[in-house]
């Protein structure tokens, strides 16, 4: 493979761009990765086999609890309920924060007006704006998803302003010269370069809004993990309360594994990857 | 700009552009500026570094309106404009067949573009992404999609820049192939007389900032007949008329 065209590539870098998946490439990390949580489970289990408490269950009592719940629906309902307040928080979240991020990259002016409330909204604890909400809207649905949008679009705003103040101009202008439709700049111009920002967002955004989607259903909701988790407080039962939070954290993982990453790969597939 | 009539050339009067820098001193980079493109003839824009020739262009692309006077774009049978740029801006994004076709018209998308990447010899890079190509074949895709529009009026920047002389030589002959199939009305700024006498139909010089036009070449001599001997000649015809230019 070492023949070369009119410009000097060799065609061997091109056949190594498709033929770099081998099976024991993605293999090996998945076994680390199961090692190392069987590692984990097993310590948890001595020290809990060591110092025997109600108040620190083994492994093996949390997943009873945990196919208990199952069984009778209530795991299922409640972990529903959290990740549809998560989705939507997310969701709103990003668009507000990514649509102010832009204009203030983009428009130093308004930059300049705005920066000091962007600090400001940075720094105000989650718990306020929390209890402000359920005081101002009342205990409601929209008020619980408001408050946690209104935590995270700080944080998207920051990082996407960062994005783009770093928009390559000569893009927009060849788009300009071409006379691209507004469509196709968002979609072939401007976000492929936002990507990078974007990725980064949604990575640290998901995972301090299931944190904070938490606390909002502790303070004012009927449903949901955080609820659950302040019901088994008040009873003391470790165990639910270990019982939910992995259930969920298994949930946040598979959704890391099956739909963040791989949407990633395909956003960065023009990247040349190192050899 | 606004076009007049059918097949009207390009027609270029810059009063003055000026720029101003951050601490207030101002440039003037061009002034009293104007020349003519007829219909379907290559024209190259030749002067030093810095003379306003990249500036004249961006004018010209509507990327720069900060500037006094007008110019009048050819109405051809269509009115899109294509540029090619110093660097390729390729998006580094997209494939290199997605790139033509991104800047095609709506309802050109789908249009039949083998031949055009055949004559280019990037028949095999379509699917390949900016990152894998060489500079060369990167500048080729460029040239791709500004011909793939089929544009009334073709604007080029220094688009050989920082390639080696083969390699030069080797686009220079792709882009006269891609023209000559169909001569769009061009506009080429370079600094390099040598690329000038060998694509052009006239040069138009130059004079250092702020730039006006100091005379115009006629190259009278078909392109076919531009052997390395009749370009010497060339040469030396153009230095008589303009002594001091490089």
């Amino acid at each position: 493979m070492t023949t070369r065209d009119g410009d000097g590539r060799t065609l061997g870098d091109m056949a190594g761009i498709s033929s770099r998946s081998g099976s024991t490439a993605t293999l090996m990390p998945a076994l680390t990765v199961t090692i190392s949580l069987l590692g984990l489970g097993l310590l948890w289990s001595l020290a809990a086999n060591a110092w025997p408490s109600r108040a620190f269950p083994g492994p093996g009592e949390v997943w009873q609890v945990l196919l208990r719940e199952a069984a009778s629906g209530d795991l299922f309902y409640h972990l529903g309920a959290t990740l549809g307040r998560v989705a939507a928080a997310y969701v709103v979240a990003m668009i507000i924060g990514s649509v102010i991020g832009i204009l203030l990259g983009s428009y130093r002016r308004a930059d300049r007006f705005f920066n000091p409330w962007v600090i400001l909204f940075l720094n105000i604890p989650a718990l306020v704006i929390i209890v402000l909400a359920y005081i101002w809207f009342g205990l409601t649905e929209a008020a619980a998803i408001g408050a946690v949008a209104v935590n995270k679009i700080p944080n998207v705003v920051v990082t996407m302003r960062e994005g783009a103040r770093a928009l390559d101009p000569r893009y927009a202008e060849m788009a300009a010269v071409y006379r691209f439709a507004p469509l196709d700049r968002l979609r072939h111009i401007l976000l492929p370069q936002l990507q990078p920002y974007l990725a980064a967002a949604s990575r640290s955004g998901i995972a301090l809004i299931w944190k904070i989607v938490l606390v909002v259903e502790l303070l004012g909701r009927s449903n949901g993990v955080g609820f659950q988790i302040h019901l088994y407080f008040q009873l003391f039962d470790v165990a639910a309360i270990l019982a939910y939070t992995l259930a969920f954290v298994a949930v946040m993982l598979v959704i890391e594994l099956l739909l963040v990453q791989p949407v990633e790969r395909h956003a960065t597939r023009w990247r040349r990857r190192p050899a | 700009m606004q076009p007049v009539g059918a097949a009207a050339p390009l027609r270029v009067d810059i009063a003055e552009k000026t720029f101003r820098s951050a601490q207030g001193v101002s440039v003037t980079a061009l002034r009293n500026l104007s020349f003519e493109v007829r219909q379907g003839e290559f024209v190259c824009l030749l002067g030093p570094s810095g003379c306003g020739k990249t500036t004249t262009l961006r004018i010209l692309l509507g990327l720069d309106r900060q500037f006094s006077g007008s110019f009048q774009l050819p109405e051809g049978s269509s009115n899109r404009i294509a540029a090619v740029f110093q660097e390729p801006t390729l998006l580094p994004w997209r494939t290199v067949e997605e790139n033509v076709r991104l800047a095609l018209p709506k309802d050109l998308r789908a249009k039949n573009i083998d031949a055009l990447f055949d004559t280019l010899g990037l028949a095999g890079m379509r699917s390949l992404y900016p990152a894998e190509l060489s500079l060369g074949l990167a500048r080729r895709a460029a040239l791709a999609r500004a011909f793939a529009i089929e544009p009334a009026v073709l604007f080029l920047d220094e688009p050989f820049v920082s390639l080696d002389g083969r390699t030069a030589g080797q686009l220079r002959h792709l882009l006269l192939d891609v023209w000559s199939a169909k001569p769009t009305t061009a506009l080429m700024v370079t600094h390099n007389l040598t690329e000038a006498l060998t694509l052009a139909d006239r040069i138009i010089v130059l004079a250092p900032r702020p730039s006006h036009v100091l005379g115009v070449f006629d190259i009278g001599l078909p392109r076919q007949h531009r052997s390395p001997e009749a370009t010497n000649d060339l040469l030396r015809s153009f230095h008589q008329k303009f002594p001091g230019v490089t």
